[in-house]
């Protein structure tokens, strides 16, 4: 009895020390490992086999996950399974993954799943995840060591509940012709506290058009840092606390881990939940995420960053390879032909045969290949028992297990062979397209939530298709002759995909094939195009910029400096005007960013009252440029000078509307900065010196858009009278609008008198 | 066996880091629970250690040192049956049973046939040495010693369980001794120390190693005073660890590069260098910048020892042993990915990577560049290493493969 008290306490005792932090870090580490993607990016070839057997470098990629998983500590994986669950579960029953001492791997197999996020529900439901775990897909490539960034991250668990998750990232530089990472995806752009390495913004579908992007601007107010990266790679490795799991029940509409969660957790920090960063520096982690990525990663695995994953280590039962000069693996038994050449970078499996006088470099190829004499290959991944007869061409290709290429068929760059298609004699596939034996599923909207809708029916969809496509395979091979003749040549067997109407524009970005040349240059072409466009937008500026210095010159030449300062601040405010007008920035930001400007060039708020009613006036003056006219007022030139003489008619009634609707949009800023009389005199002074040089068109209607202002209540009564009081004593030229307006002020002195 | 089995894969999947001390363990452990036959227990232990050696092999081939360990354990057994079948015939020639009978039912008999076998392997094995002439004369005379102590006592079902039993505990001590010997390979390596390091010499190493670090300590606990240049061993800059060690031990240490290694050579009175594995030709596999350093002191004549435990003794000659015996690493240690990812953008281009990283491991110096081997059995020139080799191992485990013995 005594013992069993004594256990019974000890066991409370335990329970009670197991709250305790340094109790939890010691508990074995686990992790889920999601062996689908939920995405239909390597179509077709997940029609058939799920992504996470797909070969990459001959060996299942899942196999390089679980490799890692192993080594870097974690205990127990949970495999969950969704498209082709039963495929994976049996390679995993047969492989050595069940049989490892310290190293469990489960399956938690479910059809019904149609995004990560309900997955990870499932998971949740199934209460297996007692600690930290880490949550990563079934195709990531690693080697990194998660010691350290699993001990920052339960450190910071411990100062701060609400730190859910650290997520793992690499720097990786992206094209700036293309605006993708190497690795295919789009350019990812993240905001990062330097110290606490927090993550404060993500976005992976940056709008590259506009060559902008959107941070809140509380982000800036709330820290005292933020480093913006372009240059990170997410590696879509997560260490992730309990919480993880249940935020993601409590938020039923999560799907996906990047676009919903993360962008969902830094948005409404409503729940106070942080994520934070750990980069990797030497060792390596990618995702596969796209056909690109296969072809990077893969060759990274050739170039051995991912060692001590590459082919000549035996690290998950794949077969003995050696590596010989210049990066070329060999398994064993191999026929090669003295005459064929084998390049560098070369991968080649195990029983393959290769015919006489055949080229291959940089290239993959499986198991118990068959190649024949004067084949081409280059930069291709060719998988398991593939049959390529004599003369064929393939560049930059992947040709699934089973397929047969018939003498002289060409492969153009970008194909994607699926399982057991055959490709007629002397037949020419066409740049990036994809042939499969099975039909291409009825085409859907792009639309991204359909990548889920289209997965959930995968299952089905995909049974109805084996069947019709076993059919039609029947029929295929007997009347292949006659009714696929047209399709894939002679004795060819398969469907080839039509691209999805939008998708062409695209293909080139995912596909295995480098980006041809022509793309490249049309690509850089429109990036100069780009920059040339706003140099000229500079030069355009700088050339109406010298046109009012000069006239200020010629007013008073004492100061350069603070007139070219006050040029460029008009300038930039008449910019960030526009720029708000465009994109319909609320009043109170302008304002904001015309005061930062104000400090910056150490203006006064006159200055800024009028700048600002400089660049209304401006707008004022482009708004009618959709008609005809509206070359000649763009730019306020002696051209223009000319031309609006001409048409003062014409304008007046339209343009004095524009005004109108201009001043009565953005009163609230003008009245901003008109604090004083002094101010709105400026600004009349400011219109006047407009109508006399820059914008003629206003010249006629100086009076009526006077009275406007007047009317709501930007000037008052008594900043007008000022000012022709001013001018009294001016010279004649300069009278020419006080005489113009004079009704009007007139009118104002009677008023004042009768209310005196 | 599924507990052996099970070591194995452990053992497998830790052998990033294994040494030979831990395959040495590990086939003790498979050598005690293999369940020995009644008959040819040898041929049976042989074959679950060739097994066990198999896999280890394969699993890295470029870690020699596992290989060793398996051939020398063979060769132990071997060395072990032999010794008790001569027992055993000394027996058999006192019961006077002829030896017609064994020859043409092998099966049948196998411990004469055993015997048979392993004294014709005895004559091909052991070439008459000097070494092993003089090691023989004293087994051979304290074999009827046991044999008339031991065998005349008992029945003869009673002397084949009791054989069978010592011979397996024989092994096991055997294994034991060795496992001693890799123990302790670095103290009687740095015993010899004082004889190779004079006072007030120069020392030049490049790399660490352990043997070569306890050498040093060794020398210097006599009171030997010395200087070490430390080449620093890029890419892994083991040099910086055995330069704070040594300043420790309150060595004069000098930290170089290892491009100055030419520079600083004509300085310099002897090359003490550890070694990844000694092959049978006297060649060195060594980390990588060795060859490097064994050219400049062959140049300016300087002495270029290499010290190496005998575990390290490789019988097999090295045939392209800058690919084959090689290991290359991962370019990540030379420069950083990030930084060049844009150089390996595939995308763009022809798609071949135009920027080829090489990161080999090891270097392999040719016998004629090494002056001198220090290993725990004293200091031997690199032509004499064969010799050393076929004391330590059989040639019939020079290939480790069980199922070409087995069918024979």
């Amino acid at each position: 009895m005594g013992a069993q008290k004594k256990r019974a306490a000890a066991a409370a005792a335990a329970a009670r020390v197991s709250e305790d932090p340094d109790d939890l870090a010691r508990q074995p580490l686990q992790a889920i490992l999601l062996a689908d993607s939920f995405t239909t990016k390597f179509r077709p070839i997940t029609l058939e086999r799920p992504k996470v057997l797909l070969p990459l470098v001959n060996v299942p990629m899942i196999n390089y996950t679980l490799a890692w998983l192993e080594a870097a500590g974690v205990a127990e994986v949970f495999v969950f399974c969704c498209a082709h669950s039963k495929q994976v579960i049996d390679y995993l029953e047969n492989s050595e993954w069940f049989s490892q001492p310290n190293f469990t791997v489960k399956t938690i197999e479910s059809h019904n799943i149609i995004s990560a996020g309900d997955a990870l529900r499932l998971i949740y439901e199934q209460n297996v995840i007692h600690g930290d775990f880490v949550l990563i897909s079934g195709d990531t490539v690693s080697n990194m060591s998660l010691t350290q960034a699993l001990q920052e991250h339960k450190e910071r668990k411990k100062k701060d509940n609400n730190a859910v998750m650290t997520m793992i990232i690499k720097k990786s530089k992206p094209s700036p012709i293309t605006r993708q990472s190497r690795l295919g995806t789009d350019e990812l752009f993240m905001a990062i506290d330097p110290n606490t390495k927090q993550l404060l913004y993500y976005e992976d579908k940056a709008d590259h058009s506009k060559g902008t992007i959107c941070l809140d601007k509380m982000l800036l107010a709330e820290n005292p840092s933020i480093s913006l990266h372009n240059d990170k790679q997410d590696c879509y490795i997560d260490i992730c606390s309990p919480e993880v799991l249940s935020l993601f029940t409590d938020n039923f509409d999560y799907q996906h881990l990047r676009r919903h969660f993360v962008k969902g957790l830094l948005l409404d920090d409503i729940m106070g939940y942080k994520i934070f960063t750990h980069e990797i520096h030497s060792s390596y982690a990618a995702r596969i995420d796209n056909y690109r990525s296969y072809d990077i990663v893969s060759k990274d695995i050739i170039q051995r960053w991912t060692y001590p994953y590459v082919p000549d280590v035996k690290f998950c039962g794949n077969r003995a390879t050696k590596l010989e000069r210049r990066g070329m693996y060999r398994a064993l038994e191999i026929e090669q032909s003295r005459s064929a050449q084998v390049g560098s970078f070369t991968v080649i499996g195990y029983g393959t045969k290769i015919g006489s006088n055949s080229k291959i470099s940089d290239s993959v190829i499986g198991e118990g290949c068959t190649i024949g004499s004067n084949v081409l290959i280059e930069g291709s991944y060719i998988w398991d028992n593939v049959i390529i007869e004599d003369g064929c061409e393939l560049r930059h290709v992947i040709v699934c297990d089973g397929v047969i290429m018939k003498a002289g068929a060409v492969l153009k760059p970008g194909v994607v062979l699926s399982f057991k298609v055959v490709i007629g004699e002397r037949f020419v596939v066409p740049a990036y397209s994809k042939v499969s034996l099975l039909q291409q599923p009825t085409v859907h909207d792009s639309d991204e939530e359909l990548e889920y809708a289209d997965n959930s029916s995968g299952t089905v969809e995909f049974s109805s298709i084996q069947g019709t496509a076993d059919q039609s395979n029947g029929e295929m091979t007997s009347e292949s002759s006659e009714a696929h003749k047209p399709k894939l040549g002679t004795g060819g067997v398969g469907y080839i995909w039509s691209i999805c109407e939008g998708g062409q524009e695209e293909e080139w970005r995912h596909s295995v094939a480098p980006i041809p040349e022509d793309k490249l240059t049309e690509l850089s072409e429109a990036m100069d195009d780009d920059q040339e466009l706003v140099t000229q937008d500079r030069t355009a500026l700088s050339t109406s910029g010298e046109l009012i210095s000069d006239s200020n010159a010629s007013e008073g030449d004492d100061n350069e400096d603070s007139k070219d300062d006050s040029v460029y601040f008009e300038k930039e405010v008449e910019a960030t005007f526009l720029r708000a007008v465009e994109e319909n920035v609320k009043v109170d930001h302008v304002i904001l960013e015309v005061n930062s400007l104000r400090l910056s060039y150490n203006m006064t708020s006159a200055d800024c009252a009028g700048a600002v009613f400089y660049s209304m006036m401006k707008l004022a003056i482009k708004t009618p440029h959709s008609s005809a006219i509206g070359l000649l007022t763009l730019y306020p030139s002696p051209f223009s000078m000319v031309a609006s003489n001409a048409y003062p008619i014409y304008l007046s009634g339209e343009l004095q509307q524009n005004t109108a609707n201009i001043i009565t949009t953005w009163q609230k800023l003008l009245k901003s900065y008109l604090l004083e009389i002094d101010e709105e005199i400026e600004i009349i002074l400011k219109f006047e010196e407009m109508c006399l040089e820059s914008a003629k068109e206003f010249s006629p209607l100086f009076a009526r858009i006077l009275h406007i202002l007047y009317d709501k209540d930007i000037l008052q009564e008594d900043a007008i009278l000022r000012w022709a009081d001013e001018k009294e004593g001016a010279d004649e030229s300069d009278k020419v609008f006080v005489r113009q307006s004079e009704k009007f002020i007139q009118w104002l002195r009677e008023a004042s008198e009768e209310e005196d | 066996m599924p507990d052996t089995q099970a070591l194995v894969m452990t053992f497998l999947t830790s052998l990033k880091n294994a040494t030979a001390r831990q395959t040495a363990e590990l086939l003790r452990s498979v050598i005690s629970q293999q369940r020995v036959p009644y008959t040819n227990q040898a041929g049976a232990l042989i074959d679950a250690v060739k097994a066990v050696g198999e896999q280890l092999i394969a699993a890295n081939p470029v870690e020699l040192a596992v290989g060793n360990i398996v051939r020398r354990v063979l060769h132990i057994i071997r060395e072990e049956d032999l010794s008790l079948t001569t027992a055993a015939i000394g027996e058999l020639n006192l019961s006077a049973v002829s030896d017609d009978e064994n020859d043409d039912d092998r099966d049948g008999n196998t411990t004469l046939s055993a015997a048979a076998v392993a004294a014709a392997a005895r004559s091909t094995l052991r070439p008459p040495s000097l070494q092993t002439l003089l090691e023989d004369t004293p087994v051979s005379a304290a074999v009827p010693q046991t044999s008339s102590s031991g065998g005349d006592s008992e029945g003869k079902t009673a002397d084949k369980s009791s054989r069978s039993r010592k011979l397996k505990h024989d092994v096991i001590e055997a294994v034991n001794e060795l496992i001693q010997d890799i123990v302790t390979c670095h103290e009687q390596i740095a015993e010899q120390a004082v004889e190779h390091i004079h006072q007030n010499e120069v020392i030049l190493t490049l790399g660490s190693s352990r043997t070569v670090s306890e050498f040093l300590f060794a020398a210097k606990e006599k009171k030997r005073s010395f200087r070490v240049f430390v080449a620093e061993g890029a890419p892994r800059y083991q040099g910086h660890l055995l330069a704070k060690e040594l300043v420790a031990r309150g060595l004069q240490t000098t930290l170089i590069t290892d491009s100055a290694v030419f520079a600083m050579i004509s300085r310099v009175n002897m090359v003490i260098v550890g070694a990844h594995a000694v092959m049978a030709n006297g060649g060195v596999i060594a980390p990588v910048g060795m060859n490097l350093v064994a050219l400049a002191a062959q140049k300016h004549a300087v002495p270029f020892v290499v010290l190496a435990g005998s575990h390290k003794l490789c019988p097999l000659y090295p045939h392209n042993p800058e690919v084959l015996l090689n290991e290359l690493r991962s370019p990540s240690e030379l420069l950083d990915f990030g930084e060049f990812s844009d150089c390996m953008d595939f995308g763009s281009g022809s798609g071949s990577p135009l920027l080829h990283v090489v990161n080999p491991a090891f270097d392999y110096v040719p016998p004629k560049l090494v002056s001198l081997f220090i290993t725990d059995a004293g200091g031997h020139n690199p032509s004499y290493m064969y010799r050393l080799i076929a004391d330590y191992y059989s040639a019939d485990d020079l290939v480790v493969q069980r199922r070409a013995i087995a069918g024979n």
